[in-house]
């Protein structure tokens, strides 16, 4: 029983149609990387799967409250210390113990500062650390290694891999290797959206509007 | 939905949060008004009731454009829209912080600004009531012009051209009721009024709210 799966999914991004006849699943356990060009539209389709825009065409179906979203930016109040921005989600999630995650993306130490005084990758490390006290099975992850070391990405897809071994799912979008080696590639530059001359869709023109 | 008004709350009185930035320019604007009108008593308790209304207009619009855009540049309304977490609920805990740090501190400072101004001592309390009554309206009608601005730079001047014709009622019966109560006259019509529209915008508006954020976070 597929996790999360999607079938001839069309996605925009600004009125114009960027992927299409976009189909994939991805199983319980399983990691799917998304690859592409710069524009292929990663994002976009990472963005209409957190349902933040409407898809094109195509179906997405997954259980309902399952998807925890991560985008390029962190969504860290500065002036708070790392366990208040922590505990801040995990009680929006209904989750009352932050240590495992503060534990898992080595943030311990860092508890009791304000998030303006992190560095980029320990910013990106609390980000990532959100995901972890969210407790939904589906992660969709836009390039959730942008400023990590060598060491934190290894951090990282340990805590990946753990989320996997319980069952659940990651969709991430990334250009760099994780050293995920069991996870499955899906390349997006076949599904690139023919443009409307060449029989592609015309895509929602208003939307350019809003 | 507590965790987001605490959070909120919290970086509100924390460094740059701006809390009390609204109370200390109502401060200036009804200390200024005496130096521009004269110090003629009478002329100051008559057109107290409005300027008192329209400080708390503008104190409150001060803090308005900061309501949904640090959250939208640092990411975090993208996590609170996916978040298992109503976004009406966010706008409405969102309306109810900021009236917490802007409305409620004008409300109860209300009675020394009012001294300022000459307002008669009759009319103080109806000062009161129709700050407390008419401010929850302001922060909750400033959430659309905030959610409709969201996405913008520099989106403050146009979040306040979008707003404000949405204060004249509020500002209508609000004054008017300071007004007849100073005088002596009946106070029921406009009171209800007041409390009304404040009703009616407290119930409609966040949903009209979220729905402006989902389009602007397409």
């Amino acid at each position: 029983m597929a996790m999360l799966s999607v079938s001839n999914l069309a996605v925009s991004r600004g009125g114009l149609p960027v992927l299409e006849n976009l189909s994939f699943a991805v199983e319980s356990g399983q990691a799917l990387v998304l690859r592409g060009p710069n524009g292929i539209g990663k994002t976009t389709l990472l963005r209409t799967l957190a349902g933040l825009q409407p898809a094109l065409a195509g179906t997405v179906s997954m259980a309902s409250e399952s998807m925890a979203y991560a985008a390029h930016s962190d969504g860290l109040k500065s002036t708070l210390t790392v366990s208040e921005n922590l505990k801040f989600w995990a009680s929006i999630y209904a989750i009352h113990d932050i240590e495992p995650a503060l534990e898992r993306m080595n943030l311990r130490s860092l508890a009791n500062r304000a998030a303006m005084s992190l560095s980029a990758g320990q910013k990106r490390r609390l980000g990532l650390a959100r995901l972890l006290v969210t407790g939904r099975p589906v992660w969709v992850l836009d390039e959730p290694t942008v400023s990590l070391d060598t060491a934190s990405v290894a951090l990282f897809a340990q805590a990946v891999r753990g989320h996997l071994a319980t069952g659940g799912v990651a969709l991430l979008a990334t250009h760099i290797d994780l050293g995920l080696e069991e996870a499955k590639v899906l390349d997006l530059a076949p599904f690139k959206a023919r443009p409307p001359e060449e029989g592609g869709m015309m895509g929602a023109f208003d939307e350019a509007f809003l | 939905m507590i965790a987001l008004l605490i959070r909120d709350l919290r970086l509100a009185v924390r460094a740059g949060g701006g809390f009390g930035l609204g109370l200390a320019f109502f401060l200036i604007v009804v200390t200024l008004v005496p130096f521009g009108v004269g110090p003629q008593g009478d002329i100051l308790a008559r057109i107290a009731p409005g300027i008192l209304w329209l400080g708390a207009l503008l104190a409150c619009l001060l803090s308005l454009d900061r309501i949904f855009a640090l959250d939208f540049e640092d990411g975090s309304l993208d996590l609170l829209a996916t978040a298992p977490m109503p976004l009406e609920g966010v706008v409405a805990m969102k309306a109810f912080a900021h009236w917490l740090t802007t409305g409620l501190p004008l409300v109860i400072a209300a009675p020394v600004f009012g001294i300022l101004l000459h307002l008669p001592a009759a009319a103080q309390s109806w000062l009161v009531i129709s700050l407390l009554l008419g401010t929850p309206a302001l922060s909750v009608l400033g959430t659309f012009g905030a959610a409709l601005t969201v996405g913008l730079k520099r989106g403050g001047l146009l979040l306040s051209l979008l707003v404000l014709p949405f204060y004249v009622p509020t500002l209508i019966f609000g004054a008017e009721l300071i007004r007849r109560g100073a005088q002596g006259m009946a106070t029921e019509v406009a009171l209800l009024m007041l409390a009304g529209i404040t009703a009616a915008t407290v119930a409609l508006i966040p949903f009209a709210s979220a729905a402006a954020i989902r389009v602007n976070l397409r």
